[in-house]
């Protein structure tokens, strides 16, 4: 049998009296596309930053590609192929879109502790960067400071950062979320290009863009994994809606 | 897949990245004005000596506040070990400049390679704090030592020509100048092309957005360490100048005086493009020779005033003139002041 992309087993953690993340296990297959859902305070960011390394489980464990990375930086987990964009935008202001990618692009190939050579005397990077722009439709912005960009440029490059890691599995935290609706189908056209091989972890509260994507869901609530499994099913799932109905409520 | 408009694409895009690392005329005039001030002004070597020393301590707080976005308040400490290392060397009989000048480099590299994990951790205040005690204890240490440091006396010494060629000191101040520019020179050129280079790239990730650098894999502890590493080597190298052309160290040299007027001439000159120490540096002493020289008595609340003035007026009015002006050498003076 060949090892899952990633693999949750009975992660745990408590702030304080809280158990915000609650004996999640789970798997991503490679090349997978899956969906995380959940109403708010459901424990999804938490889960995220356990699975990246932001922060130590209380219990559990998290496989990468066949390997133990529970005691992993998260620098390092990026290195072996976990890579995520962010709910909210974490660019570099100042930098071009350009250049952020060359940063991307040198870390994951070794070059980024090369303290010598210019930037741009590498063709091969360079390549890669035009490659990116190009997929993303950023090279009209290419070498504009990252926030003079417009706000769903900036969201197309935080994706095309994740992407640059060259991610076996890349964790996609909201990646529509306050895009305006004309610059939104650029973004859905990016996730639908994304390369088939990467597994993909999408986090979202849009149920549209959800089961759109997503060939297999899962749904936290509460810190727990209450259901998993294929769009039809979880639509169908009596407790699934349940929880969601209370969301529709006020949503 | 797309396949990118490749020539044109690629050749915009290395243009691009390129931009910073190219010369640009007004850096290669900047660069020989300075010599060719040291000729025309031989009176002046003295201070000119003193301007190009400053510029390069300033130059290496640069690479950890400008560049990487790491506060200090200590830096002071690496320039005082550079001092004493060279001093004492040459105190003991090893009196070539040259070798003086690289073991007071490596021993303040050595001492900032084992004291930049303590900035890992914590926001902007304890590194101040951190810093800072630092080089309160290393001053402390010196002072308890009086054995090796000669205490409260400084220690007195002599130098052999540099390169065994040209004698440095009292009677060879414009000697001495040189020497200093030769240095400054050759580490900013090696500090420009660490700037432009990928690992430089990941310096200003980390100091735009610390998260995101290691989101992408930058292992941000471990550049943080190198670049206050090299910082700390450059202090030393300013510390082992100033030891080596005024012959004399004394327990000031670790004082937080020294620090404080390091971050201020980066603050005058603007931090983040390297030539911002060098620039403020010059103004600083210029700015206090001539004050000093009008009010002798007074002079320091002078120069309290015009800092005053130029960091609450002057950001973004007077300094702006100025940085326009770099900004023509090297784009990257529009990035940020200080925090």
């Amino acid at each position: 049998m060949s090892a899952a992309a990633l693999e949750a087993r009975g992660l745990t953690r408590h702030f304080g009296a809280l158990t915000a993340t609650d004996d999640v296990s789970f798997a991503i297959q490679p090349g997978a596309r899956q969906a995380l859902i959940g109403p708010n305070g459901a424990g999804k960011t938490t889960l995220i930053n356990l699975l990246t390394g932001v922060i130590k489980p209380t219990a559990g464990q998290i496989w990468l590609a066949g390997r133990d990375v529970t005691h992993l930086a998260s620098s390092a987990r990026v290195r072996i192929g976990l890579s995520r964009t962010f709910q909210i935008n974490q660019l570099f202001p100042d930098m071009t879109p350009a250049e952020s990618l060359a940063l991307a692009i040198s870390e994951r190939n070794g070059s980024g502790a090369d303290f010598w050579r210019a930037l741009g005397s590498r063709p091969a990077i360079v390549a890669e960067i035009a490659e990116l722009l190009a997929r993303f439709g950023l090279e009209a912005d290419m070498d504009l400071p990252t926030r003079k960009l417009a706000y769903g440029k900036q969201r197309l490059l935080e994706i095309a950062l994740a992407l640059a890691t060259r991610p076996r599995v890349l964790l996609l935290d909201e990646p529509a979320a306050g895009v305006p609706e004309e610059e939104r189908r650029d973004i859905l056209a990016a996730l639908a290009a994304l390369p088939s091989d990467v597994a993909i972890l999408l986090i979202e509260h849009d149920m549209d863009l959800v089961f759109n994507f997503a060939d297999r869901i899962s749904v936290l609530v509460a810190g727990r994994l209450l259901a998993e499994g294929a769009p039809e099913t979880i639509a169908a799932d009596e407790r699934v809606r349940a929880v969601y109905l209370g969301e529709d409520a006020h949503g | 897949m797309s396949v990118p408009d490749s020539a044109e694409t690629m050749q915009r895009l290395t243009a691009h990245l390129r931009r910073r690392a190219r010369w640009r005329w007004p850096e290669i005039l900047f660069w020989l004005a300075i010599p060719a001030a040291i000729f025309v002004l031989p009176s002046r070597a003295g201070i000119i000596n003193e301007v190009l020393i400053a510029g390069l301590f300033a130059l290496s707080l640069d690479l950890i506040l400008g560049l990487t976005g790491i506060v200090s308040l200590g830096h002071a400490a690496f320039l005082g070990l550079g001092a004493y290392a060279a001093a004492i060397l040459a105190s003991k009989g090893f009196a070539d400049p040259t070798l003086g000048l690289a073991f007071g480099a490596v021993v303040a590299a050595l001492v900032g390679f084992v004291t930049a994990p303590l900035l890992l951790r914590g926001g902007d205040l304890t590194r101040l704090m951190v810093t800072l005690g630092v080089s309160l204890m290393l001053g402390e240490l010196a002072n308890r030592n009086g054995w090796l440091t000669g205490g409260a006396d400084g220690l007195n010494f002599s130098m052999a020509p540099v390169l065994g060629l040209f004698s440095i000191g009292f009677t060879g101040q414009r000697n001495a100048a040189l020497y200093s520019f030769a240095v400054l020179f050759i580490l900013f050129v090696i500090a420009r092309r660490l700037a432009h280079s990928s690992f430089g790239l990941s310096l200003t990730a980390i100091r735009e957005n610390r998260l995101r650098a290691g989101a992408l894999g930058v292992d941000t502890r471990r550049r943080i360490i190198g670049v206050y590493t090299v910082a700390a080597a450059y202090a030393g190298a300013a510390g082992a100048l100033l030891a080596q052309t005024t012959q004399i160290v004394s327990l000031d040299l670790f004082d937080f005086h020294r620090s404080a007027d390091a971050m201020l001439m980066l603050i005058i000159g603007g931090a983040g493009y390297l030539y911002g120490g060098l620039i403020g540096a010059a103004a600083f002493i210029v700015l206090r020779d001539v004050i000093s020289a009008a009010t002798p008595e007074y002079w320091e609340f002078w120069i309290g005033l015009a800092l005053v003035i130029l960091v609450l007026v002057g950001r973004g009015r007077i300094a702006a003139a100025p940085r326009r002006l770099i900004s023509l050498i090297a784009p990257r003076a529009a990035h940020r002041g200080v925090a």
